[in-house]
């Protein structure tokens, strides 16, 4: 347990970042698309394939046994990370874009008639777009949208009247990854409930900053990454009431998802094992647990004070450069900074922060509508880790100062 | 001069910078300095996408030279355009056709011929060559 917040004593787990990048200390500052993995579950992975590969749930040998135990045990601490009531409601999958997508093969298909509609916001990530065009399409429905106000907030007046009797689903990011933004996901989640829809909420930005309880929240979907969460890539959650997922029909065919298999009739397996068909990700999955483990160990809350006090020194020491214009000013944020540099485009500044040793992203993030909303091709992404220093966002001003000079 | 002797002239240049960042600032200078495209050629059919920035590229002949114009809307891959133009604009449509562009590599921008998703550079390289290809074969039919 660390006693108090030691940001030096953070950045020694995490070896990547002791480096340099053209000649500079790395500074990672691209933490929104993915985070940075702690020793501990770096090691996980190896000691997985040294000491106790093998395939899970059917073996009755020593080895297969301990892969089982670490693979649930996984399973376990996600029940926890997020408060569901069983871990029955917890489905591995490859990240949350196949969970959203699993949902809307299953539970869409099954649920969405033609004249239905689906609900989602200005600003989903395109993983949170896409599989309910597809659905909307064949199925004949409306895929209807919640507009933002300029500091990229839900309306949610607007909101309001969108829902009908009509609305089967509302499919909402809890944070904006393009902007930071923290939605009302309770307050999305009651409403929606109170016409009878179902509400998947997008937890790819949000798991690692803010605590997840899907019990209080209600939502009946929760998807998120292991990856954006310390852990490795290749493996996410989708959480799914337990009646829900009862009476959906499963996703894939094949091993570990059956009962009883014959040419005239296959039953299916039990939850969670009905949705996970195939040898799963055995080795990020058990890794997965150490880096939930790290966040619980530093504390979820600790880390997300420190990440705020970030983010309140970024937003005023970017207001230093001349034409910066931060997008995405809502009240309620986590430490991701978006902005643009008057007369600089996004992808000259990104070039030249690399040859500093700055990570950042730029371009439209998976969120094309969302730029369009604002009328903007893009912006500039710095996002933090509980591992960044305000040096390093010291260095980013000086890099951007140096940019504004080298191309205006 | 041949499309070879031109890429080794530009090897040479590059090679006076030991720095990164003069690198960027010899390229910037040459995307500040390439004329626009004028706007009837800044058409959807002109346009290569990229993920990140935009790039138009219009190419017609003047005699039996092919010669090339570009544009984007961000500065350093439109001075690496302009360094193309300077490579393969006015050349043979033949010469270009077979044109193995080997200074991108040599003066270390290769990083941005590889990252296909993230800008339009890439296809504006094949782009070219097809051209090349294209306005040959013109040529033989006539």
């Amino acid at each position: 347990m660390y006693k108090v917040f030691d940001v030096l004593e953070i950045r020694k787990d995490f070896p990547i970042l002791n480096q340099t990048i053209h000649g500079k200390p790395l500074v990672y500052f691209d933490n929104a698309a993915t985070t940075q993995k702690p020793q501990s579950v770096i090691q996980a992975i190896s000691e997985y394939y040294q000491e106790f590969n093998a395939n899970i749930h059917r073996g009755i040998h020593t080895l297969a046994e301990k892969a089982t135990a670490e693979y649930e045990g996984t399973r376990e601490m996600v029940r926890k990370f997020i408060n569901a009531s069983s871990t029955d409601e917890i489905i591995f999958t490859r990240g949350t874009t196949e969970s959203i997508n699993l949902v809307a093969a299953t539970f869409g298909r099954q649920q969405v008639k033609a004249g239905d509609e689906v609900i989602i916001t200005t600003m989903e990530h395109h993983s949170n777009i896409v599989p309910w065009q597809m659905l909307c399409e064949e199925k004949g429905a409306t895929l209807k949208v919640i507009p933002i106000n300029d500091a990229g907030e839900i309306i949610l007046e607007e909101y309001e009247k969108l829902l009908s009797e009509r609305t089967k689903l509302v499919a909402a990011v809890y944070v904006s990854n393009s902007l930071g933004t923290i939605n009302p996901v309770k307050e999305i989640i009651d409403r929606a409930h109170a016409f009878g829809a179902r509400v998947l909420i997008d937890g790819a930005q949000a798991s690692a900053h803010l605590d997840i309880n899907v019990q209080e929240l209600n939502c009946d979907f929760y998807a998120f990454s292991s990856h954006k969460l310390y852990g490795p890539t290749g493996i996410g959650v989708l959480y799914g009431k337990r009646e829900l997922l009862d009476s959906m029909p499963p996703y894939q065919g094949g091993g570990e998802m059956i009962k009883e298999v014959s040419f005239e009739k296959t039953t299916y397996n039990e939850l969670p094992y009905k949705f996970e068909a195939g040898t799963p990700n055995i080795a990020d999955t058990v890794a997965f647990k150490k880096a939930l483990e790290y966040v619980n160990e530093i504390s979820k809350p600790v880390a997300a004070e420190y990440e705020h006090e970030l983010l309140t020194y970024a937003t005023e020491s970017l207001q230093e450069i001349n034409g910066l214009r931060i997008v995405g000013t809502a009240k309620e944020k986590i430490s991701i900074v978006s902005f643009v540099v008057e007369g600089v485009h996004h992808q000259d500044i990104g070039i030249i922060l690399d040859t500093q040793g700055i990570a950042v992203r730029t371009g439209h993030h998976c969120t094309q509508p969302l730029m369009q909303r604002f009328g903007i091709p893009g912006t500039t992404r710095a996002s933090f880790a509980m591992y960044n220093t305000k040096e390093e966002i010291d260095k980013l001003v000086k890099g951007l100062h140096r940019v504004v000079k080298m191309f205006r | 001069m041949t499309i070879n002797q031109i890429q080794d002239e530009i090897i040479e240049e590059f090679a006076l910078f030991d720095d990164w960042t003069d690198k960027y600032e010899y390229i910037i200078d040459i995307g500040k300095k390439l004329p626009p495209l004028s706007s009837e050629y800044k058409t959807e059919e002109n346009k290569i996408k990229g993920c990140q920035s935009q790039v138009w590229l219009h190419a017609h002949m003047d005699g039996d030279k092919l010669l090339f114009e570009g544009d984007s809307d961000a500065v350093i891959v439109k001075g690496l355009i302009g360094l193309l133009i300077r490579v393969l604009s006015g050349q043979k449509p033949e010469d270009i056709a077979k044109a193995t562009l080997y200074f991108i590599d040599k003066i270390g921008m290769s990083q941005h011929l590889a990252q296909t998703r993230s800008n339009g550079l890439a296809s504006m390289v094949k782009q070219m060559k097809l051209y090349g290809i294209a306005f040959q074969a013109k040529q033989e039919v006539k």
